[in-house]
């Protein structure tokens, strides 16, 4: 049976609180700390970036996998943030681990649901038996215009997954996309920013192909939410999960281990990858996840997981999600925020 | 600071910790030589070099260059890692008052260099506190 | 191998910024002021010690630039480079030169012209001297390679910064009284532990400055010397060189020049003499706490008692051995590949007592150590007045 042989995540441990980024634009604090359901946000150091978050996550998921890297077949690296425009992460990514020459990458881009898609992939080409395994790593720093309103969640982490055939911690029982165009986010070639459609990213994007592809991957497997143990839905904010959870159906309990976003802010490409992992690090024996992802542009993957006996050998074989959310924070001023994030302008 | 070629053969080394070690004395050189220095022999195996150690000395740079202008103050040490082997590596994710010599470390891959806006980006190892 | 007598010493006028002076220029300047104090008419050979024109201003070739700009073409010149010991490294080809009897009159100069390059790009050409892809690419500075080494002999030998500082200061103490120095001011050891963090535990007074300048000197056999030199003869009578690992992280010892120790133990052999036989030095204070372990290194302190050397005034003028009473690279400048070459001119006019208000009374036997990047070069030689 194919499915996850390996899991790790990477979150850097800078963190901005909403109220710090609040203070330099005069906003209301708490209020937006209620509406986006946001405390705070991870962010990178300036000598981190997607591809070396992507490699101390693939490491972590090599430790629990404890697989050969030259057995893997693929390394594919979903990100809005790739460092470069033309030269796919995953030649770094594959070096660093030493999966290097015979291997196949690629770069995925689809706002935050890339790092999904590269999961896509790597099990349909575990399954046709044309790879033995395959890594898929899911990578954002993302970046939010100064004073705008996406500046208190976009946030920086990791999540890779090594897919094969044996020895799974978690089975694929199910995957479904759903997805169709529509301009609610997006980025043009060489901008810096990315752009959004305010009030119209929620309902007709949002939630129209998370719940589409959530309805869609139950009725394909002839599931309901009470069958899952855990829901991982993507998370811009606090709300759009739980909202998007009530109206499918399922408990806060379902949903409340495998979302991170109050304390990490939207890691974009890793925002659901990471919230599995968290899910992962707890899970018992036979228990069923879901997850659905959400890229604008737009569209949502889902993938229906059985974790196996197995899990319960890996989860200790390297750091716990949780523990690098909550565990060696630092807090940054704005100001240091700025620096590291390079909305400062320097001479050349 | 870096061409690319430049860059690019140091790989295995930057990257993956690629060594050598001497085939008749088993001292490891970081990066592999041609000879060996003590015994010199000039027969050699490939290993890779441990990812943790411990501070053998260090310092805070506090006036750098300003390919590392967002970074500074930095720490800066030579680790010993536990095969025995050192290098000078930055000491990051670290509060400077609690870094001690003899602390244990570990090495995460992070982003070195970057050649301007327009060059290429240079990886290969750091420390963090273990 | 013939003995060999320094005849002829000179600098060009001044050192620190010369904004109006191009290299060649302060080489010719400090090259004829040599000849010119030597009263000799001909070369047969020349050195020019310089680590890096290339970087600096872009011109290689320097050995040819100096032997047509002091008007001597065809008489053959050599650049000579070891970083930071070029200038030393230069003397030690001309002494050899002369020694094998290949030459009798050798002109050996040094030079560097660092302010035509902006800050970072002398930070750069600076740390071409230490390993490039496993020391300078990982982010560690010049300043931050000696940083590891005061750490680590603060740690090992309880070594203090104030004991740095006194270096710093005693230096400039003795730069006041050069002329020619490009820091001739005191400074207190205060002054320098609230001076800028460099690197810590170097402050920027910790910290030799950037400087443009030159010097050279002119040897001879010392049968011919006694024939031809009007001015007190100086022999040199001890020369050693010496290398060590290009890394700092290479050497098993991080608080120890074996550069030092080995090239100062070949001259120290050839010359028949020992660490107390020495009246007066010039060494390689490129940072303070680099005068301390070389002193170590020397022979002239115990291991690990190198910092009491300054604070306790043993290494000041008036006391036990006068250390760089030229202001030494801190008070008088470090134009790179001059420094090692200033460093004999130095000695050899406190040998021949003309050392005005620096003078060490009674100085027979000086000794000078230059050294290039962490240590991993070091020439020393040993000049006894005649």
């Amino acid at each position: 049976m194919v499915g996850i042989v390996g899991y790790g995540a990477y979150i850097p441990r800078n963190r901005i609180k909403v109220e710090e980024i609040a203070k330099i634009w005069g906003a209301d604090a708490p209020s937006y700390k209620r509406g986006l359901g946001l405390e705070e946000k991870s962010v990178p150091s300036p000598d981190q970036d997607t591809i070396t978050m992507s490699v101390e996550a693939s490491k972590y998921a090599l430790k629990r996998a404890r697989i050969n890297p030259l057995d893997i077949g693929a390394v594919y690296v979903g990100s809005e943030s790739h460092p470069y425009a033309v030269k796919p992460s995953g030649t770094v990514l594959a070096e660093a681990i030493g999966a290097t020459p015979e291997v196949h990458t690629a770069s995925f881009e689809f706002a935050c649901k890339a790092g999904t898609e590269a999961m896509f992939v790597c099990i349909g080409l575990v399954e046709s038996g044309r790879i033995k395994y395959g890594l898929a790593v899911g990578a954002d720093t993302s970046q939010g215009a100064p004073g705008d309103a996406l500046e208190y969640s976009t946030a920086a982490g990791a999540a890779a997954f090594i897919f094969g055939r044996d020895n799974v911690l978690a089975e694929i029982n199910e995957t479904y996309a759903f997805m169709t165009d529509t301009p609610d986010f997006w980025r043009r070639e060489y901008e810096h920013y990315p752009r959004h459609a305010g009030r119209f990213t929620g309902e007709p994007a949002y939630f129209k192909h998370v719940l589409g592809a959530a309805t869609g991957i139950m009725k394909k497997s002839g599931m309901t939410p009470k069958d899952f143990d855990y829901v991982i839905f993507h998370q811009p904010n606090g709300k759009f999960p739980l909202n998007a959870a009530k109206q499918l159906g399922f408990q806060k309990e379902q949903v409340e281990t495998g979302r991170l976003v109050p304390k990490l802010g939207n890691t974009y490409s890793g925002s659901s990858p990471i919230g599995l992992t968290a899910v992962l690090d707890v899970a018992r024996p036979g228990n069923k996840i879901l997850l659905v992802s959400y890229g604008s542009g737009a569209g949502s993957d889902g993938f229906i997981f059985t974790v196996t006996d197995r899990i319960l050998g890996v989860q200790n074989l390297a750091v716990k999600t949780r523990e690098m959310l909550d565990n060696n924070k630092v807090y940054i001023d704005y100001g240091t925020y700025a620096k590291y994030r390079g909305k400062i302008r320097k001479a050349e | 600071m870096a061409n690319p070629a430049k860059y690019w053969r140091e790989i295995p080394q930057r990257f993956r910790l690629e060594a050598a070690k001497c085939a008749s004395c088993g001292k490891i050189f970081f990066p592999p030589r041609l000879i060996c220095d003590k015994c010199k022999s000039r027969q050699f195996e490939k290993v890779t070099l441990k990812d943790e150690g411990k501070v053998l000395t260090y310092t805070i740079i506090r006036v750098g260059s300003s390919q590392f202008a967002d970074q500074t103050p930095y720490a800066v040490g030579v680790i010993e890692l536990d095969d025995g082997v050192r290098i000078t590596s930055q000491i990051v994710d670290c509060d400077f008052e609690k870094l001690t010599i003899g602390q244990r470390v570990r090495i995460e891959f992070r982003k070195i260099q970057k050649v301007g806006a327009a060059g290429i980006l240079c990886y290969g190892y750091k420390c963090v506190p273990a | 191998m013939r003995d060999v007598a320094v005849i002829g010493v000179g600098l060009n006028k001044k050192w620190g910024e010369l904004w109006e002076m191009p290299l060649r220029d302060i080489l010719a300047e400090a090259a004829l002021a040599a000849i010119d104090d030597a009263g000799v008419d001909h070369i047969d050979s020349m050195y020019v010690g310089c680590m890096s024109g290339g970087l600096f201003v872009g011109q290689e070739h320097l050995g040819a630039m100096m032997a047509d700009y002091i008007g001597m073409t065809p008489v053959p010149a050599t650049r000579v480079e070891s970083a930071c010991c070029s200038g030393g490294t230069a003397v030690r080809q001309g002494y050899l030169d002369v020694a094998s009897g290949a030459s009798d009159i050798v002109l050996a100069a040094g030079v560097e012209k660092m302010t035509d390059v902006s800050g970072d790009e002398a930070t750069y050409a600076l740390s071409t001297a230490s390993d490039m892809e496993y020391e300078a690419y990982q982010g560690i500075t010049f300043p931050g390679l000696y940083a590891l080494i005061a750490r680590a002999h603060m740690h090992q030998f309880g070594t203090t910064r104030e004991q740095l500082a006194h270096v710093a200061v005693k230096n400039h103490r003795h730069a006041a009284k050069n002329p020619v120095a490009q820091y001739p001011f005191e400074i207190t050891v205060q002054g320098v532990l609230e001076s800028t963090l460099v690197a810590d535990p170097l402050h920027i007074l910790d910290c030799s400055p950037i400087t443009d300048g030159a010097a050279a000197i002119v040897l001879c056999s010392l049968d011919m010397a006694r024939k031809i030199c009007k001015k007190p003869l100086v022999k040199i009578i001890g020369s050693g060189q010496a290398t060590s690992t290009i890394a700092l992280h290479s050497r098993s010892d991080m608080t120890w020049f074996e550069s030092t120790a080995k090239a100062a133990e070949k001259a120290f052999k050839m010359a028949g003499k020992g660490p107390r036989d020495i009246h007066v030095a010039e060494v390689h204070d490129c940072f303070t706490i680099a005068e301390i372990v070389i002193l170590e290194a020397l022979g002239f302190t115990e291991r690990g008692k190198g910092g009491t050397a300054a604070e306790s005034g043993m290494t000041a003028l008036g006391g036990r051995i006068p250390v760089n009473t030229s202001g030494g690279l801190k008070g008088k400048g470090h134009p790179v590949g001059a420094t090692g070459v200033a460093q004999v001119v130095e000695i050899t006019r406190q040998l021949r007592g003309e050392s005005g208000e620096r003078q060490v009374k009674g100085a027979r036997v000086g000794l000078t150590q230059n050294m290039g990047g962490t240590g991993a070069s070091t020439v020393v030689h040993i000049l006894e007045a005649q």
